[in-house]
């Protein structure tokens, strides 16, 4: 179980992120998770429950968008779908296949509530008042 | 200065993007920020930190993975015994509790620290950076990774090895690599461990662990061994001196690059 692992990680980028876009509010975070990724979906869903509290992303959605395992292969060269212990070439069968897709763990986008231009103003005020008492 | 992220909003201009401004966005605020990044970019970042001090000092660095109980410290007190006079090495272990593996890697006069990782089913590449700075990577040519025995969660992270060493032995069953595709993909080597008891657990067939790794699009050469009565060792040990004369020529050649003549 090192989705909790995973989870933290997420949020500590999401809090990053949501401190440089000047947000307020988290409202939803949008991964893309392959079946190689070695993450389940559904654990990583209960650890955001609880990674995810007194922070920016407190309220926010967590969406996961499940990615397609796709092998390409170095014979015949066609594209194909795969399973996760079967990543034969499905038009030629043979074995020596690459990955296109399936391993994926990615944070995509996050939708977020900016502060408003007079928060933004008041923070380069105290900001500068700052700068001045040092 | 751009329009999307409220960079250029000052005092100056605020007027423009506030409720009723010229610029002002929707009535409700929502916006999406594209980021495509990978969620573990953080550790990620350690570990390729932790690949240059290992390159920077010439020092192979091998990941071992399993899971309990496949016999990975085994491997390195045999592996140790043979290498000791000829190279140096040094042992990073990882376990929830206990130093019983550091101990038994000191035995053989090798310097091991123990990670000890609490419920922490893996190591990360924080915990391995930690580690380093108790070793002197200038007197080695070898650092061993002993990961936490399991066969799912070490898959993920990235520890800034060169390579990854997976042991599947023979009392676990030959389609532990259908079972766990994740962990056997990773594999830059597959040591089918425990081989002296093939006699006796004579319902691990090698040749079906070998088929299930190909099922994997695997391409990691695959060697039969035993630690106990070292069939196979031969094998095992010129894959390592072979990587280390990898390790080297890649040094050479970076070094050939940003000193050129």
């Amino acid at each position: 179980m090192h989705e909790l692992a995973v989870c933290q990680a997420l949020i500590d980028q999401v809090e990053q992120l949501a401190l440089k876009e000047h947000a307020q509010q988290v409202l939803s975070i949008h991964l893309g998770i392959g079946p190689l990724s070695g993450v389940e979906a559904r654990l990583l869903q209960q650890a955001f429950s609880i990674a995810r509290a007194g922070g920016v992303a407190a309220e926010a959605e967590l969406v996961i968008d499940s990615l397609p395992l796709q092998v390409s292969c170095d014979q015949c060269g066609q594209t194909t779908d795969a399973l996760p212990a079967r990543l034969l070439c499905g038009a030629c069968g043979n074995w020596r296949t690459r990955l296109v897709s399936g391993d994926e763990l990615q944070l995509q986008h996050v939708e977020l509530i900016r502060q408003t231009a007079d928060d933004l103003a008041e923070h380069e005020t105290s900001m500068q008042q700052h700068e001045r008492a040092n | 200065m751009c329009d999307t992220c409220g960079c250029n909003v000052t005092p100056g201009n605020a007027h423009l993007v506030q409720p009723g401004g010229r610029l002002s966005k929707t009535a409700d605020g929502r916006e999406a920020v594209s980021v495509l990044h990978g969620l573990l970019d953080a550790n990620d970042h350690t570990a390729a930190h932790n690949r240059e001090h290992f390159n920077r000092h010439g020092v192979l660095a091998v990941n071992l993975m399993s899971s309990p109980g496949a016999g990975k410290t085994s491997l390195l007190e045999a592996t140790i015994e043979v290498l000791k006079d000829e190279l140096s090495i040094a042992v990073i272990e990882g376990d929830l509790e206990t130093e019983n593996d550091a101990g038994r890697i000191r035995a053989h006069g090798v310097p091991a620290i123990q990670i000890t990782t609490g419920s922490a089913c893996h190591l990360d590449a924080h915990m391995v950076h930690d580690a380093l700075h108790q070793l002197d990577l200038s007197a080695l040519d070898i650092v061993f990774i002993e990961n936490v025995g399991n066969l799912v969660c070490p898959a993920s992270f990235d520890l800034g090895q060169h390579r990854n060493t997976i042991l599947l032995s023979v009392p676990e069953g030959d389609d532990k690599p259908a079972k766990y595709p994740v962990m056997f993909r990773a594999a830059d080597l597959v040591l089918l461990s425990k081989c002296d008891l093939l006699p006796v657990l004579d319902d691990f067939k090698p040749e079906n662990a070998r088929r299930y790794l190909q099922e994997l699009a695997s391409r990691a050469p695959i060697i039969e061994l035993s630690a106990k009565n070292a069939a196979g060792m031969d094998s095992w040990l010129h894959w390592l001196f072979t990587e280390l004369a990898q390790l080297e020529h890649r040094s050479g050649e970076l070094a050939a690059v940003s000193e050129p003549a």
